[in-house]
């Protein structure tokens, strides 16, 4: 069974490694990169802690296989930061208390990040159904809402010509 | 969880697809979104020596009328859950796409996909049924054209040859005046349907031209309702007719007690859902 060697662009940087076509994405990021951020949660394509943007669309990293990214641009949580500086969204997560354990919190800011992107005011509905894929054992989920439209505000304000 | 080993090919053209199939038919699956075939692989209920990921071909992944309306096979469920053309003309489809699985998995997995996985529980093909659709399907050079109807055989069977590539699914043309829903009751977002009901209905004025009506997870496969349908087509959406029609639905399905409900229950809801979908149609037409 015939390895394959894939180039794929993570967070801005280009990674080329060698890979067997049966092994995950979610499990190339963690251990091939050493990006662990990306979480595995159930293993079974059913609670989202796996998300990673695939050329900016969410997907579940342990229901794709690593060689299915070549040629193709993967953000992982890693990602959200620019230049030293937070993203919104891990802003938002900060001052809400969007999280407690952790553990689905990688996945539930990508999928707000792509919201934003895509509507950046969302209504608590829209949030709440962006991340109907995304599973909470801990928060309710009643601050994440609060911390993705908090990230919405916080962009807002930052856009050039906008009033504080 | 790891699948078994397997190599993978990443063709460009449908012609290399194919001939890939050709070489390997029984040992090799096609690979679209991944969202059902991916978990198999993973829990070893599919082991092919060979995958044909056919993502990066070109020209499988629009959605277009001309003179019916053609759905690729790279056509993600998420694709049609944002179409406008699909809000305005396919209501039925419109109503299915959002219920389907969570927005993570619709954003990688395939109409046409989800048809040929035949999963009894799979909303895409009930919608389908109701809508009269074709699949199309290429083998080499040759293509058919194979009516849902006779696609979906039974659980997770379907007659697609191992050496075809399902290309599109055709939708008939639902005329100007038409209704059409989906009803899903579903323990929390995400899940599999417990019931399922696709409602398509073309009219004539206050006549129903043309019905159809497909069921979902009460049975060994999704069901069309064809007594239903017929009893509807060139008939006036009274009380009596819509008791009818939605009793002859619980009696074409064939449900099963499982975690998500007992038999007598998802027959009734079956009941519930065609006659819902009936009344706000007549409602629509009172309007
Ligand atoms: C958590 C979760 C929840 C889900 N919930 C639902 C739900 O509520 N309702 C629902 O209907 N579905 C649900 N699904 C299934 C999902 O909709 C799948 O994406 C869909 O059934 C299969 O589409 P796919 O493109 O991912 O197909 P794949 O997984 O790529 O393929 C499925 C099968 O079809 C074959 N195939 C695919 N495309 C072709 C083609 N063009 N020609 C020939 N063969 C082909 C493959 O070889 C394979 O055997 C769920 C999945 C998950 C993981
Ligand atoms: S680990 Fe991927 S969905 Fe749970
Ligand atoms: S914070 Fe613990 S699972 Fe969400």
């Amino acid at each position: 069974m015939a390895n394959k060697t894939i180039s794929v662009t993570v967070n801005g940087g280009s990674k080329t490694s060698e890979v067997e076509p049966r092994r995950l994405l979610v499990h190339w990021i963690r251990e091939a990169l050493g990006l662990t951020g990306t979480h595995v949660g159930c293993d079974t394509s059913s609670c989202g802690a796996c998300t990673v943007l695939l050329d900016g669309t969410p997907v579940k990293s342990c229901t794709m296989f690593a060689v299915q990214a070549d040629g193709r641009r993967v953000t992982t949580v890693e990602g959200l930061q620019q230049d030293g500086k937070l993203h919104p969204i891990q802003e938002g997560f900060k001052e809400e208390h969007g999280l407690q354990c952790g553990f689905c919190t990688p996945g539930m800011m990508l999928m707000g990040a792509a919201l934003l992107e895509e509507n950046p005011d969302p209504s608590e509905d829209d949030v709440r159904w962006a991340i109907s894929g995304n599973l909470c054992r801990c928060t309710g989920y009643q601050n994440i809402v609060k911390s993705v439209q908090w990230a919405a505000k916080r962009a807002a304000s930052e856009q050039p010509g906008a009033h504080a | 969880m790891f699948p078994r080993s397997f190599d993978y090919l990443a063709p460009e053209s449908l012609d290399d697809a194919l001939s890939m199939l050709a070489e390997h038919g029984e040992d090799a699956k096609v690979l679209a979104g991944g969202q059902s075939l991916i978990p198999l692989m993973k829990l070893r209920f599919a082991a092919p020596d060979y995958i044909i990921d056919i993502n990066r071909i070109t020209g499988l992944g629009s959605v277009h009328e001309n003179g019916s309306l053609s759905v690729g096979a790279l056509v993600r469920t998420h694709d049609i859950e944002r179409s406008e053309l699909i809000r305005r003309r396919y209501p039925a489809m419109a109503a299915a796409a959002p219920l389907i699985s969570d927005p993570l998995v619709r954003n990688l997995g395939t109409v046409v996909g989800s048809l040929c996985h035949a999963d009894p529980q799979g909303d895409w093909a009930s919608v389908m049924l109701a809508m009269n659709a074709d699949i199309v399907c290429r083998n080499g050079a040759a293509e058919r054209r194979i009516p849902v109807s006779e696609f979906v055989q039974g659980p997770f069977t379907t007659t697609l040859d191992p050496t075809e590539i399902a290309t599109e699914v055709d939708i008939p043309d639902p005329g100007a005046d038409t209704f059409g829903t989906y009803m899903k009751l579903e323990r929390k977002v995400g899940d599999f349907a417990s019931v399922g009901v696709a409602v398509h209905l073309s009219f004539d004025g206050r006549k129903v031209e043309r019905a159809g009506i497909g069921l979902t997870a009460v049975g060994p496969a999704n069901i069309k309702a064809t007594e239903a349908e017929q009893l509807l087509a060139g008939a006036e959406l009274d009380g009596g007719t819509i008791a009818r029609a939605a009793d002859l639905c619980a009696e074409a399905a064939d449900p099963h007690s499982d975690l998500r409900g007992s038999a007598d229950y998802k027959r009734a809801m079956v009941r519930v859902f065609v006659s819902r979908a009936l009344n706000a149609a007549a409602a629509g037409k009172a309007a």
